[in-house]
């Protein structure tokens, strides 16, 4: 009876990606166990549930794998019902959710990650773009909210709440380790009460590491691609996690 | 007799359909808004717009197509496309959905007559993978064509090694992505079918060839059977132009930096 709805979650302790699933799970109140993946030395049952990617978060529910976070967002919330939703029901709203997780994932985090990797002309391009987006981010905020002043607690989160907050959850770690404000309430007045409110969410807290956990992230995420290394830099989700993985979880 | 039955028979499926229709409208719920006007902005070379086009047209949706240059975005582009300014862009009721696998999954919700995602939600997480695999690989898949000497052998080398996955992982015995019909899955790598053979060949490369991918082969063979597919293809030969004139443009490029 208890192995029959079983749910696993392969994660890594300082992965945004995995953080999403994190936050979807504890809103609609699912049991899980989590399973902590070394990514330097991947478990058998990683390369086997995820044979494409062989990455981080990987959702098992009753045998079967799901990868990739926003397709394991959807599936939760299509198969747990009971628990607050996190996509709105109407298929309007559902695009405009859609279209603003995906710039979040595609335009910030993307941009977000060459400030930290990089130096010089190259950083100060990258922070340029960051904040042309954030400025997109707070116009789409606006027509998203419509005025109404957005009230977050762990009963409405959605799927860009869960995405907002796994980028910008640790905007102080960013700050401290990049000398950059990206949530700047002056010129991001919107976007920064939302995310102020978003890392105060009691399920968010929990599951946030520590600021100076954070900031060694960060640091060592930025060492490891400043540094020319015998296997090359990329800039990716893969060289993010690999690095991360050989700082300890506690 | 049997005329005057006839008649009285269509006339009440007539009244009734009409009175469907009236208390719809009056109801203001889900039968109203997807019975709004639809309208399509696209571009005819572009796979993206393809791919709206055959979801709408699976669907029975009736819309009006609206032709964008991209050298020459309209202004009903730039107001319904404001942060990325491309094509497709759906506008229904007035309402602006950008982006295609947005818009897909858009006209699946709205439109819920002959599905395109399976009911089941495990099955749907698969669908969803592997649409969300192609768009991420579709760069990389095509890169051959932005390049030549060396740098084209690798990248055909990688097209050659993710287009297996493809087929191996995601299409495997399958007839359809969809299964053993046409889904989103066929929908999103429906460019595979069509757009690159003509990208193969202006760029002077042979990838998805029979021989090495005789399942991807067979479902290109069965995908351009589907009758929606078979009569909302861009004219070849107008492709062939277009992409020529694109691989010039790259070439020279390259020719520029070196």
């Amino acid at each position: 009876m208890a192995e029959e709805n079983k749910v696993k979650l392969h994660g890594m302790w300082a992965s945004p990606y995995v953080k999403r699933v994190e936050i979807a799970l504890k809103i609609k109140g699912i049991p899980y166990e989590y399973v902590e993946e070394d990514l330097v030395n991947k478990s058998q049952l990683l390369l086997q549930y995820n044979p494409v990617h062989k990455k981080v978060p990987v959702l098992i529910h009753d045998g079967k794998p799901i990868c990739e976070s926003l397709v394991i967002l959807e599936y939760i919330d299509e198969t747990w019902k009971n628990g607050p939703p996190l996509l709105p029901q109407d298929p309007y709203k559902r695009a405009k959710v859609r279209f603003w997780t995906s710039f979040v994932e595609k335009e910030l985090l993307e941009n977000v990650l060459l400030v930290v990797t990089s130096e010089g002309e190259a950083q100060e391009k990258a922070i340029k773009v960051v904040f042309e987006k954030l400025k997109l981010l707070e116009e789409g905020l606006k027509d998203l909210f419509q005025g109404e002043t957005h009230h977050i607690d762990g009963e409405n989160m959605g799927i860009l709440d869960i995405f907002l907050c796994s980028l910008f959850g640790a905007h102080k770690a960013q700050e401290e380790v990049l000398g950059v404000k990206f949530i700047d309430p002056e010129k991001f007045p919107l976007l920064s009460s939302w995310v102020t409110a978003l890392t105060e969410v009691a399920v968010v807290k929990a599951l946030q590491p520590p600021h100076e956990k954070l900031v060694v992230v960060y640091q060592f995420l930025r060492q490891k691609a400043l540094q020319p290394s015998a296997d090359g830099v990329e800039v990716k989700e893969g060289v993010y996690v690999r690095s991360l993985s050989r700082s300890s979880p506690s | 007799m049997e005329i005057l039955d006839k008649s009285f028979n269509n006339w009440v499926v007539w009244s009734m359909g009409i009175s469907i229709k009236i208390f719809s409208a009056r109801s203001g719920g889900l039968d109203q808004i997807s019975m709004a006007e639809v309208k399509l902005l696209g571009f005819w070379a572009s796979p993206f717009s393809d791919r709206v086009i055959w979801a709408l047209k699976l669907k029975g949706v009736n819309y009006e197509y609206a032709e964008e240059d991209p050298h020459n975005k309209t202004q009903l582009l730039l107001q319904h496309n404001p942060v990325h300014k491309k094509v497709p862009v759906l506008i229904h009721g007035g309402k602006s959905i950008p982006e295609s696998s947005i818009i897909l999954e858009y006209i699946e919700e709205t439109w819920p007559q002959n599905p395109l995602l399976p009911q089941d939600a495990y099955q749907r997480a698969i669908a969803r993978f592997w649409i969300k695999f192609g768009e991420e690989k579709m760069a990389t898949i095509c890169a051959f064509f932005r390049t030549a000497g060396v740098e084209q052998e690798k990248a055909i080398e990688e097209a050659t090694k993710l287009l297996k996955i493809i087929e191996e992982q995601g299409l495997g015995d399958k007839m359809f992505f969809g299964g053993d019909g046409i889904g989103l899955g066929d929908i999103a790598f429906g460019w595979l079918a069509y757009l690159y053979e003509v990208v193969e060949k202006v760029s002077a490369a042979k990838v998805l060839d029979a021989d090495t991918f005789p399942q991807l082969h067979a479902w290109i063979q069965n995908l351009k059977e589907v009758p929606v597919v078979k009569e909302n293809l861009p004219d070849h030969q107008k492709l062939v132009g277009h992409l020529k004139r694109r691989r010039e443009t790259h070439l020279a490029l390259l020719n520029f930096h070196n």
